[in-house]
């Protein structure tokens, strides 16, 4: 038994300014040092002023992980000395004395499964440090300020996941709710980041940082889970520590820095007001939202009778779920939702892909008629998709040029059984007592049919002679 | 030429054509060399006589002129006025040239105020005495050898010494109204969120105020009117369009003043002499007084040194030497030791209160130090609302000892603690609260305070103008 829990950091990319300042949110491609103002380098007497958009935004996140909006909402000093931070405390929330960071208690559903949001708070983003040279003994170090003050939203889970897996399937959730309510894009460099803990049955909290990108995160867990997982077999005890993701060496490092033991000193932040937020603009906010993966979800289920696992998957996903939704009618609508889910995403799973992909939304509506008129088996659909999605061409087309089409007289399936038969005798005598042999055989005659045949036809005919051969 | 008018009396008389700004600021500035040994300011800009020339140019030509036509004023060393140093009496910040203007200078610079100099203070506006600056200390006008009080003591010696007409102090815990007492002057701190600190430079920002000091309330009154006001560049200003001026001669009859009896206690004699008449006068002009207590004043002096201690550990923090400060190479350390090697400029009183705020806040006293000061600054707002239920002002003495001997404190911060035990419920509180001069004996002023309720910043001003008609001090010999 391993628990994964993720505390989560992403950019309010979607915003025009800082969070306190009216420097740009988008701090990408400036000369170092450029945008920046009296507010975000801390310079004596300033003050931040907060970006109200920056606490729509968050109410809108908060809203889509159906978490508690607190009645009012206040910032607080984190205070701790680090040369990317130029007031030398970073300006974020806590729920320590009283709620009043913008969301608590949430859940989502990912992969069936009910993840639960501990809570959501907004804060600023520090600046960036450049090391000169190698990483350890680097004689000079350099300061950029361009990020400092960019908004973040922190979001941090309960270790509700049992495997990397499950990490990356919630993580494509979120990445998809963040870009559907316009509030973060994802595929920006430094846009999200993840920290992850890990523990495994008998054994301490390990957090483990220092890690750069979803991929990396992925490997982290993974090495992470394996380490504490031969140290409980050994009978060692796994401590509680903080880590750091050696990505060169893709090892975990104990963090010899005493991250652990730092004392923040948090107290409210006296120059922001409490913000309170008020139920009209949180239902105004919702209402402005696109329709949310719940509802979605919802709807799949219960108009068309999709799975809930299938519902779940699809509903999450913004850039299919648009494609189901722009393919389908009442009638095909569930063969659509199979066929996005078991095989488009396996085909197009990177962004990269996704943005290649040439499938029209008529064809896929197409295809999955076709498959319901059983003129086409699934393993012959799927072939025929991936096709489809590299050229363009359409459903009929595809499955013409492909000879992929179900054969519709018996007498072409019988030739190929003769023949099976006729090259397993061993198998066919085996399969007169073991049902795993008649399974072997109908797979063999799938594959010499290229597909084509329908299986269940192919069993009931492979049965049949059975009998009639005893 | 009298220097000593005031700034009402200046504006009508150069708006009239019978005085000249460049004139009056030519003697200012002659006023300001000719007594430095008073340690009044850090700096001066000797362009100011270029400016009030343009605003004696601006009245001949019958151009339009804001209205303070030229005339001088000085500014504490912890406001930034743009491309001026802003030390804050700090070696940590000796080379720091601020940037922007504060919102109050640019409100008084659109209303041609010109600003003189940059006044001392004890270093970054911790203390009472401006004894803890590191220019040197301030000096009482009225007997050199005494404080001038503090931390805005710069700024109230400046106006008593007539150095300039008036000037902008911060008062955290009553250092406008604590020097403007010790000093003979008015010193008024308004309402929490009355005017934008946006560029007073932080100690214990949820408390603290710009505040005027000046020779009469009119003149506080006056300077109110044009820095007051909703600021888009501080969140915590409120909308607020007073005319403070207006009915500022109403009179206090028919008022019900509260005398608190924790706030009249351990009075040095005179100071106790002083209260006495203050509250006979305040019945002859017709208002009555009533004993009350409100017992949480008893805890505010350590409820004010826990808040302001733990906001000054934070709102120092940014001062490392790796944005902006003075020349320290940076060559050759790991940051930690660069930035604990930078801030061992600061001095002997900001680093007391750092480290006293680096253990109240921290996990393991919080509970014991600074969450209790929370409490007791709750409980205090409370009971003061509740007191202006019954009560429509509150009168104490400013300050309940005398002015005392430059050093003879210095080594006892906790008798130094004490001064401000008046003065420091007004900020935990928010509420407005002027000092005006009363009494005085052996040549040294006394000053009586008035408070009010949150957002009654008038009737506070209208008391104290009553009271001020009352009070005459000799003339200051210097």
């Amino acid at each position: 038994m391993s628990k994964i829990g993720l505390e989560i950091h992403c950019q309010l990319t979607g915003l025009h300014s800082k969070l306190f300042c009216p420097c740009k949110a988008d701090y990408r491609g400036h000369e170092p040092n450029t945008n920046v103002c009296p507010v975000c380098m801390g310079l004596p007497g300033t003050l931040p002023l907060l970006n109200k958009e920056a606490v729509r935004k968050a109410i809108a996140m908060a809203s889509a992980l159906n978490c508690d909006i607190p009645e009012k909402i206040a910032f607080f000093r984190k205070n701790y000395f680090y040369p990317d931070l130029p007031k030398n405390f970073q300006i974020t929330q806590l729920n320590a004395y009283g709620k009043s960071s913008i969301g608590s208690d949430g859940t989502i559903v990912s992969g069936g499964k009910t993840i639960h949001i501990r809570r959501i708070q907004i804060e600023e983003d520090p600046g960036r440090l450049t090391y000169q040279g190698a990483t350890s003994g680097s004689r000079m170090t350099l300061a950029d300020y361009n990020r400092a003050g960019t908004p973040l939203l922190e979001i941090v889970t309960e270790p509700d996941f049992g495997n990397p897996g499950e990490v990356r399937a919630f993580l494509n959730i979120l990445s998809d709710l963040l870009e559907n309510l316009d509030i973060s894009d994802p595929g920006l460099e430094g846009a999200m980041r993840a920290d992850g803990n890990v523990s495994v049955k008998g054994g301490s909290k390990v957090e483990v940082k220092n890690i750069s990108s979803f991929h990396q995160l992925e490997k982290a867990l993974e090495y992470e889970l394996v380490r504490q997982q031969s140290l409980v077999k050994r009978g060692i005890s796994v401590s509680q520590e903080t880590r750091h993701w050696d990505e060169q060496r893709k090892i975990t490092v104990s963090s010899r820095s005493k991250e652990e033991d730092m004392d923040y000193r948090y107290f409210l932040e006296g120059d922001i007001p409490w913000v309170v937020i008020d139920a009209g603009t949180v239902s105004e906010i919702r209402e402005k939202m696109p329709e949310g993966i719940s509802e979605r979800r919802a709807r799949y289920v219960s108009k068309y009778g999709i799975t809930p696992q299938v519902a779940d998957v699809l509903s999450a996903d913004k850039f299919y779920s648009d494609l189901f939704d722009r393919s389908h009618n009442m009638h095909n609508a569930k063969e659509i939702a199979n066929l996005i889910t078991t095989d488009i995403m396996g085909i197009a799973d990177t962004r990269e892909k996704r943005l290649e992909l040439k499938l029209e939304p008529e064809q896929l509506g197409d295809m999955a008629d076709m498959i319901i008129k059983n003129r086409i088996s699934r393993s012959a659909a799927k072939t025929a998709l991936y096709e489809m999605i590299k050229t363009g061409e359409s459903a009929s087309d595809a499955i013409r040029r492909l000879d992929l089409e179900n054969m519709d007289d018996a007498s072409g399936l019988e030739k190929i059984i003769d023949k099976i038969f006729g090259a397993e005798s061993k198998a066919v005598a085996d399969a007169k007592s073991n049902p795993q042999t008649v399974n072997y055989l109908v797979g063999m005659i799938m594959k010499e049919s290229r597909g084509k045949a329908d299986p269940h036809a192919v069993l009931d005919a492979v049965k049949k002679r059975l009998q009639s051969t005893e | 030429m009298n220097l000593g008018i005031s700034a009402l009396e200046y504006v009508r008389q150069v708006g009239a054509g019978q005085l000249s700004a460049e004139e009056f600021m030519a003697c200012t500035l002659e006023r300001i060399k000719k007594h430095d040994e008073l340690g009044a300011y850090i700096s001066t800009d000797e362009s100011c006589i270029n400016m009030a020339r343009a605003v004696d140019k601006k009245i001949r030509t019958g151009q339009k002129v804001g209205a303070c036509l030229g005339m001088p004023v000085s500014v504490k060393d912890n406001i930034c006025i743009r491309g001026a140093k802003t030390t804050c009496a700090s070696r940590m910040l000796q080379d720091y040239v601020a940037p922007y203007d504060a919102t109050a200078i640019q409100r008084l610079r659109k209303k041609d105020a010109i600003f003189v100099g940059k006044t001392n203070l004890d270093e970054f506006a911790m203390g009472f005495t401006t004894e803890f600056s590191s220019y040197g200390p301030s000096r009482n006008p009225w007997n050199q050898e005494y404080v001038p009080g503090g931390s805005s003591g710069g700024s109230a010696v400046a106006v008593a010494a007539n150095q300039c007409i008036v000037s902008l102090g911060s008062d955290t815990g009553g250092s406008v109204r604590n020097p403007a007492s010790f000093c003979g002057v008015v010193g008024f701190k308004p309402t929490y969120g009355t005017v934008s600190r946006y560029g007073l430079v932080s100690y214990a920002n949820s408390i603290e105020q710009i505040g005027p000091i000046t020779r009469t309330v009119g003149d506080a009154a006056f300077v109110m009117n044009i820095i007051s006001g909703y600021d888009p560049h501080d969140n915590t200003t409120l909308q607020n369009d007073t005319d403070y001026l207006d009915g500022i001669d109403a009179g206090i009859e028919g008022k019900k003043i509260g005398i608190v009896r924790e706030m009249t206690a351990g009075m040095e004699e005179p100071v106790a002499k002083a209260m006495s008449d203050a509250v006979s006068t305040i019945e002859e002009l017709g208002a009555s007084c009533v004993d009350m207590s409100i017992d949480m004043m008893q805890y505010a002096v350590a409820s004010y040194y826990t808040i302001t201690s733990t906001e000054a550990a934070s709102n120092l923090a940014r001062y490392d030497n790796l944005r902006y400060g003075f020349d320290m190479p940076m060559d050759g350390y790991e940051f930690n030791t660069y930035i604990s090697r930078a801030r061992g400029r600061f001095g002997p009183e900001v680093i007391r209160r750092m480290i006293l705020g680096g253990l109240v806040p921290s996990a393991g006293h919080a509970g014991r130090y600074f969450l209790k000061a929370l409490k007791v600054k709750a409980r205090l707002a409370r009971q003061i609302k509740r007191a202006f239920e019954t009560v429509d002002l509150l009168l104490t003495p400013t300050v309940p000892v005398m002015p005392f001997k430059i050093g003879s404190r210095l080594d006892d911060p906790v008798s130094l603690f004490a001064v401000d035990v008046n003065t420091v419920t007004a900020n935990l509180t928010g509420i407005p609260a002027i000092s005006v001069p009363f009494a005085h004996e052996n040549g040294l002023p006394i000053g009586m305070q008035i408070m009010g309720r949150q957002m009654h910043d008038r009737q506070v001003l209208q008391a104290a103008y009553a009271l001020e008609q009352q009070a005459t001090l000799p003339e200051m010999i210097l």
